[in-house]
């Protein structure tokens, strides 16, 4: 079913440049039969038990209302969009209903589903989490992105990658460190942070010149996880790296950084 | 008559003792023996021997990622304007807020004084390759219509971060905003028109300036 497609992209795609453009197009279309078996697959059902279930045209506060289920009647759930279940009735009619409502469906045992949307307690036992900041590298800036794992709620570990942009130099950085915050269910969380890593450095070659050079870093750092609403965190920190080189003197550079983050 | 008292002391122990053993529950001394169980309690008149069938719901289908890869102009400034092609991944967080990856690359073009100077030219290596980590919001969500019968849902959304551009034989720095629109052909297919603005600074031509680069492209996506 997907072979027809294949061959209009093909034959109205020109461009050269863009042929791996079209590689993932087509990539993204071989994705698309799996859509179609989806319907086939044993889909998990509810029963409305409030007096009835509002559908809407999309996944999202404004789409309008455009069918109702009445109390009684049982819905497949075909998929999950952020907070929003879209579901099918028996007449194969199908709509979006938020997670509210769903919260107030029973399962076909009877008993009632538990549908939860993320809360700060989440924030406090979320295991994954990943984010991204910026900020102020000893003058350069940095943009940075990470990934982290709790191991319990106070204690996780993160990787980290940045690169570092400045008038003199640019570089990369890549580091581990594990996190420690004392009172993770506070909406304000402060944590401390200790790791290591490495840093590449490539000064620019119209101004000094210079090698480039990979030193080995150390950093302790201290910041707020902020939860703001559902899976979302706002992050600041403060970092001190010592930078290991090969010279006589290790290199100090102070980082400020600001961003956010989600969990899972 | 020794015989006598013999049998009447033997008869008063034997009643001594029965009494004994008569009275010995009474005090709770001894053995303490429940009477058998007789019948079934009688609240309980059917033993019920089925199991409870424990159910396995199956898991729902979460769609929040989406990828898309997308084909546009983008107007380098002071090297004309170009085709540009890239792909983007997005996780949409909550219904509004989505955060996003990008990458794209063009080749630039020649500034003019480059094209009238015949030979000269700034810098060899004319790839651009920028990515940027952006957050987005979708603002105006709402429905769009195709004649009579057919409405699609829709979404009018604004998204701003920060990157680097690799661009003359130098990473920069780039902020950048922009808005779009969100066609969804279904559910999980959607059609994307985008313009974003990406800053940074150059001094490649003449004083170091903050250089703004409009680009203007169009995308499918894909949600999973």
């Amino acid at each position: 079913m997907s072979e027809p497609s294949t061959t209009t992209i093909l034959s109205t795609s020109r461009s050269n440049s863009s042929a791996w453009c079209v590689c993932l197009l087509l990539t993204l279309l071989a994705f698309a039969p799996g859509q179609a078996e989806a319907a086939d697959k044993i889909l998990r059902k509810v029963a409305v038990a409030d007096p009835y279930l509002e559908m809407h045209t999309g996944p999202g506060r404004g789409y309008p209302i455009f069918h109702v289920v009445d109390r009684g009647d049982q819905v497949e759930i075909v998929m999950q969009r952020t907070d929003w279940y879209k579901v099918r009735t028996a007449r194969g009619i199908e709509g979006w209903v938020d997670q509210a409502q769903m919260e107030l469906t029973l399962n076909p045992d009877g008993t009632e589903v538990e549908f939860r949307a993320a809360t700060i307690e989440d924030f406090t036992n979320a295991k994954w989490e990943f984010g991204i900041l910026s900020g102020d590298f000893g003058g350069a800036n940095i943009v940075s992105l990470y990934g982290g794992y709790s191991l319990n709620p106070n204690v996780s570990i993160e990787a980290w990658g940045s690169q570092i942009l400045g008038n003199f130099s640019n570089g990369w950085m890549a580091s581990v460190n594990v996190v420690h915050e004392t009172w993770p269910e506070w909406r304000f969380s402060p944590f401390f942070t200790l790791g290591a890593g490495m840093i590449h450095t490539s000064p620019k070659s119209t101004i000094i010149a210079g090698d480039d050079r990979t030193d080995q870093i150390g950093h302790v750092g201290a910041g707020l996880r902020i939860y703001t609403t559902r899976r979302f965190v706002l992050r600041a920190e403060y970092k001190s790296y010592v930078v290991f080189t090969s010279r006589d003197e290790n290199e100090e550079v102070d980082e400020w950084k600001l961003g956010f983050a989600f969990f899972f | 008559m020794e015989t006598r008292f013999r049998i009447l002391f033997l008869i008063a122990s034997a009643i001594m003792l029965s009494g004994c053993a008569a009275t010995k529950n009474l005090f709770g001394i001894g053995d303490d023996e429940a009477p058998p169980p007789t019948t079934e309690p009688p609240g309980q008149v059917v033993d019920p021997q089925v199991e409870r069938r424990e159910i396995k719901e199956p898991a729902i289908d979460r769609e929040d990622f989406e990828i898309s890869a997308f084909i546009g102009i983008i107007s380098i400034e002071d090297f004309g304007s170009d085709p540009v092609y890239g792909a983007r991944f997005a996780y949409h967080v909550t219904e509004g807020f989505f955060v996003e990856a990008s990458a794209g690359t063009t080749e630039a073009g020649l500034t003019t004084f480059e094209e009238l100077s015949g030979g000269v030219r700034f810098f060899d290596d004319r790839r651009l390759i920028y990515y940027n980590l952006n957050l987005g919001y979708n603002i105006l969500p709402g429905e769009v219509f195709v004649g009579g019968n057919r409405a699609y849902n829709s979404n009018f959304y604004v998204s701003a971060g920060l990157g680097s551009t690799s661009f003359a034989d130098d990473d920069r720095f780039t902020v950048n905003f922009g808005a779009g629109f969100r066609f969804l052909w279904t559910d999980s297919l959607a059609l994307h028109v985008d313009f974003r603005d990406h800053m940074f600074d150059i001094d490649v031509v003449g004083r170091e300036k903050t250089t703004h680069n409009l680009e203007g492209t169009i995308g499918f996506s894909f949600f999973f």
